[in-house]
């Protein structure tokens, strides 16, 4: 398939709007499950750091 | 085990009975919700007819929704259940027993009254007698699936809507082939292939729905 | 070797030893997830020829097809492991059913709104009361009624049990909740376009989709290992494993 020219590859033959919606919007959702899952990792860890630091200092002052 | 099935049936009917508020409501529900219909769209005869079957059936789901909170929620709450665990019948007779008594007290009256809303949507005499069949083979249905998503949401808060999310698009099969007898009817095709498909449905809820609903009870209870 | 065997699928049935192997695997899936993805994208823009009747928007049929693909194939794993994991009763499997539970309804999000930017030039409306359409959206439910169960339920040996129950449930609704929908739209629409029933599907379209089916397929793994990942330390979080890795992490 050849499109000729940059104009005509977003054109989609005037379904541009159809094609072009139904890809980025994919592409939308699936960085942001990456970005969500991202993040969540990034809480987690930095909420268990907290939580194992605040264990470590109750055992301190009470040993 | 029938003498427990018996026992079970006969308590939750008592309990019903006593209860008599709580059954009507849901009735009432029903009724009110079909009479707003032709309010909200017009008198107009012909497109009533048409909608008739399936605003029906989508009350009739929603009323049995209604009821199903009080299906396990109160002994559950008093302790009974716990008990009814410790008796040692098999839970799924007890199960059994509870959905009887559930579709005896919210499906049974709905069956029983849903030809006379039929009549406010002009429906003729044979889609009548279709409407009241295709109740009574699809409500039981509905209390078996009911029974599952009510075991499962025991207890959790917000276990009211929650209950609807996991149990209507499980009605899904026997709204369509419930609404669909009554419309093959009006339409003039043979509603038995729609019948007998709910038939199906009842048989395979039947076997399936009181074990899941017992295992989903037992997990509830652990 | 059948113990050795036996003893290997055990090993990995433990969250701890399961935990660095996901992350071993998770960077292959991923790569391949953008391979496969790429040489879709280059096929369904590049190869495919333009089709005789719906013009340039079949196009949109080939991440449409994949995804509604693997909607109804991610629910069928999660009830799978949530089977294992009920009947088996290991933990590591229901982690993974909850884990693929978010993918799969982004999947069946994505077969529905392509379903409608495919339907609007093609049938002339957004939303057409298709069988495939219609199964795709009680699929959705379903999904979003399994999530909300799980997320109500705070005893986590009862979230996980729940679930499972349901998923199972649901696993048996699916095909009779297809056919029974199926059978709806043929008797009020007669006869209607079906997606893949298009005149002759050409060989390029049909290698297209399962490509672009196999690249979703590495992504779905690649996320739900990811997550399962961030399950495995927040349930873990009393072992000392979890400890460690968390103290070299941070």
């Amino acid at each position: 398939m050849n499109w000729g020219s940059w104009q005509n590859f977003v054109a989609m033959g005037g379904y541009g709007l159809y094609v072009w919606g139904s890809y980025i919007v994919t592409l939308v959702v699936l960085v942001a499950e990456i970005v969500s899952l991202t993040m969540r990792r990034r809480g987690v860890i930095e909420r268990l750091a907290k939580y194992y630091a605040a264990r470590r200092r109750n055992h301190e002052t009470e040993t | 085990m029938i003498r427990a099935l018996a026992w079970v049936l006969r308590r939750d009917l008592l309990l019903a009975f006593r209860r008599r508020g709580d059954v009507a409501n849901a009735l009432v529900f029903f009724v009110i919700v079909v009479s707003l219909f032709p309010l909200g769209v017009g008198p107009e005869a012909n497109q009533l007819r048409n909608m008739a079957p399936g605003v029906l059936w989508v009350a009739a789901l929603l009323a049995c929704m209604l009821s199903l909170a009080r299906l396990f929620a109160p002994d559950h709450q008093d302790g009974t259940l716990e008990q009814m665990l410790l008796a040692g019948e098999p839970l799924v007779v007890l199960v059994m027993g509870k959905v009887i008594s559930h579709w005896l007290v919210s499906g049974l009256p709905l069956v029983l009254i849903a030809p006379l809303l039929g009549l406010q949507f002009d429906l003729p005499g044979n889609a009548l007698a279709v409407l009241s069949v295709s109740l009574l083979l699809g409500t039981p249905v509905l209390s078996l699936i009911g029974a599952v998503g009510a075991a499962l949401t025991l207890g959790v808060r917000g276990s009211g809507v929650l209950v609807a999310l996991l149990v209507l698009p499980l009605f899904v099969p026997v709204l369509i082939f419930g609404a669909g007898s009554v419309g093959a009817i009006v339409a003039g095709t043979g509603a038995d292939a729609h019948l007998l498909l709910l038939v199906g449905f009842l048989a395979l809820a039947l076997v399936l729905a009181p074990w899941a609903s017992a295992a989903a009870l037992r997990i509830a209870m652990e | 070797m059948s113990t050795r065997k036996r003893f290997s699928w055990y090993y990995f049935s433990s969250p701890q030893s399961f935990y660095p192997l996901a992350g071993a695997l998770q960077p292959w899936c991923a790569a391949l997830a953008v391979l496969f993805c790429g040489v879709g994208l280059y096929i369904s823009f590049f190869v495919a020829p333009t089709d005789a009747t719906q013009g340039e928007a079949y196009r949109i049929i080939f991440i449409h097809v994949a995804a509604a693909w693997m909607s109804m194939f991610l629910y069928l794993v999660m009830g799978f492991w949530s089977g294992v994991g009920l009947v088996l009763n290991t933990r590591l499997s229901s982690m993974v059913a909850t884990a693929l539970a978010p993918t799969g309804a982004l999947f069946t999000f994505i077969a529905l709104w392509t379903g409608a930017l495919w339907g609007k030039p093609t049938w002339g409306t957004w939303w057409v009361w298709d069988a495939r359409l219609t199964s795709e959206l009680i699929l959705l439910f379903l999904y979003i009624g399994f999530i909300a169960l799980q997320g109500a339920i705070d005893d986590q040996r009862r979230a996980d049990k729940a679930g499972a129950v349901l998923a199972l449930v649901g696993v048996i609704n699916v095909p009779i909740i297809y056919f029974s929908v199926k059978w709806w739209s043929t008797l009020h629409q007669g006869a209607s376009v079906s997606l893949t029933s298009a005149p002759t599907m050409a060989k390029t379209m049909l290698l297209g989709m399962l490509i672009m089916a196999l690249g979703f397929w590495m992504y779905s793994i690649a996320a739900t290992l990811a997550r399962v990942r961030c399950v495995i330390l927040e349930r873990e979080r009393h072992t000392d494993w979890v400890a460690a890795e968390i103290d070299g992490l941070a």
